[in-house]
């Protein structure tokens, strides 16, 4: 009956969410450091699955393609501040907007290039039978996507809250004067940043594949949930970003299940109705706070 | 005595705009040299200049090794703490947090705590308020946050940029205390920028007046302080 209907739809919508909050603090990582919306955040984690998809092909069991993905993403992303986006440090924003967009096309059609845009399946490292607990039934699926993203968001959170390089990394992102003052390498810290932030997209890229399948397109809507995601937490705060995430995935799944007009087909369409809503009555997000600048 | 820092023929320029122009002075190793002069003298812009926060045209020698042109988290890491003016304090993160950043470069974890102790023992305020955001502080209580930080690299040579600015003369005197006790007890050398001359004076062994970018006087404390143009320009008697 209903009840179950709606604990499925949660569920499900959870698992989802997890992997929007996951790319949206992996956006809000990188903003939060050099103040720049990387649009090619989802083509990176694309990339970065299919980096996967190709050890796999080639008999790595699946965890340990799954962490050598993460180890190659992370210093996929150190190499792209390094190379790509130093140069252009504190330039205009549309000069940044550019950069990113460049390297969304540039990793689009390179993926397209070496492994072709026919779809491919992927696979899931969770059981396939569904779980029942009473009535209701769980796609292993989607708690297993749960528990990973969990993991991940705690690990960040102990990594960044206790560690002496966590610490480091946030005091170089809120004030990179002090932090030269103190001795903290601050351009290493960005390249850390950007590497970590490609290191989660690519966790969020490896466990949304197995649903919507691989193809170099694949993160373009996952992205605009992202988007939603960061916008609805607050683009400052990488705790909104997360909550964020967990709440445009419970609030997609329950639209399409509900209002009736909505469906699958305009479930992106909430993703952008949350934007535009936040934008105008709350642009700060529920975590976020107003930047103040003196000029 | 040896001079721990050399600064000679400094030349620094904020676009087309010259700041300073040609200057030198020394700090002997373990004492306080001070750089006095009015507003827009270049005084801020010498010490970002020894630190590296803004490049120099000149020679400036820390310890007999050429550090100008270095960037400013290499000097730190010789030895150099700079608390710069508007203090430069992480303002969301914890008093403790802000502490520990300052000893991000040092490796020796088990002194870093006995130092922590230390620096809670010098400014019991900050002990009591090891937990609180760096922002919420009052101005004199981030001025010692500062101070404290920069401590906490185990610095040969600290710069000051105005601490006195907007604090309260008794927050003043006691951070003055502490500047003479560290530089006495713990052998640190000192260069301190300030408007406030007479306090300066008070503190310091060397002192030179700066003028647009120029030293226009130098020499002990005890005699500049007794120069009469020094007197009716900047201590005002």
């Amino acid at each position: 009956m209903a009840i179950d209907t709606f604990l499925q739809q949660v569920v499900s919508g959870l698992a989802t969410g997890g992997i929007y909050a996951s790319l949206a603090l992996a956006l809000v990582m990188i903003y939060q450091a050099t103040e720049i919306v990387n649009f090619a955040q989802g083509e990176m984690a694309m990339f970065s699955t299919y980096v996967a998809w190709s050890m796999l092909n080639a008999g790595v069991p699946y965890w340990a393609a799954f962490l050598g993905t993460l180890v190659l993403a992370f210093l996929g992303g150190f190499l792209i501040e390094r190379v790509i986006v130093r140069p252009v440090e504190g330039k205009p924003v549309l000069t940044l907007v550019i950069v990113c967009i460049g390297l969304l096309v540039i990793l689009n059609s390179l993926a397209g290039w070496i492994y072709s845009y026919v779809i491919q399946p992927f696979p899931s490292p969770f059981p396939r039978a569904p779980i029942r607990v009473g009535t209701v039934v769980f796609g292993p699926h989607d708690l297993g996507v749960i528990v990973v993203t969990l993991a991940m968001l705690g690990l960040l959170y102990a990594f960044f809250r206790y560690t002496t390089l966590g610490l480091a990394m946030r005091a170089a992102a809120q004030n990179p004067g002090s932090s030269r003052l103190c001795g903290i390498r601050v351009g290493r810290m960005l390249g850390l940043g950007w590497g970590l932030a490609a290191l989660v997209g690519a966790v969020a890229g490896l466990l949304v594949a197995p649903v919507i399948f691989l193809e170099p397109n694949m993160m373009g809507g996952i992205l605009i949930y992202a988007f939603a995601a960061a916008t609805l937490g607050g683009i400052t705060s990488p705790f909104g970003a997360v909550v964020g995430g967990f709440l445009v995935g419970v609030i997609e799944n329950l639209a399409g299940t509900y209002i009736p007009f909505i469906g699958t087909e305009l479930k992106l369409t909430v993703a952008l109705l949350i934007i535009v809503v936040v934008l105008l009555v709350r642009p700060t997000g529920l975590f976020g706070h107003a930047v103040v600048r003196r000029v | 005595m040896a001079a721990i820092l050399e600064v000679e023929d400094l030349h620094v320029a904020y676009g087309a705009t010259r700041v300073l122009h040609g200057l030198g002075f020394t700090v002997e190793a373990r004492g306080i040299t001070t750089i006095l002069g009015a507003n827009g003298a270049g005084k801020t812009t010498t010490l970002r200049a020894v630190s590296g926060i803004v490049r120099p045209v000149g020679t400036v020698r820390f310890d007999g090794r050429r550090i100008d042109g270095r960037p400013s988290e290499d000097i730190a890491r010789l030895g150099i703490a700079h608390v710069p003016e508007g203090r430069g304090t992480f303002v969301g993160f914890t008093v403790e947090e802000n502490l520990r950043l300052g000893a991000y470069v040092r490796r020796d974890r088990a002194a870093v705590g006995q130092d922590l102790d230390r620096v809670y023992a010098h400014f019991p305020v900050l002990g009591e308020r090891r937990r609180q955001a760096a922002g919420t502080l009052s101005g004199g209580e981030q001025q010692m946050l500062a101070l404290a930080r920069a401590l906490m690299l185990r610095p040969r040579l600290l710069l000051l940029d105005e601490p006195s600015l907007g604090l309260a003369p008794l927050v003043v005197q006691e951070i003055f205390r502490i500047v003479r006790t560290i530089n006495e007890r713990d052998g640190v050398s000192v260069l301190l920028v300030e408007q406030n001359a007479a306090l300066a004076l008070g503190l310091a062994d060397h002192a030179y007046l700066l003028e647009t970018g120029r030293v226009v006087l130098a020499g002990p404390a005890d005699e500049i302080r007794r120069n009469d143009a020094v007197r009716r320009a900047y201590l005002g008697y």
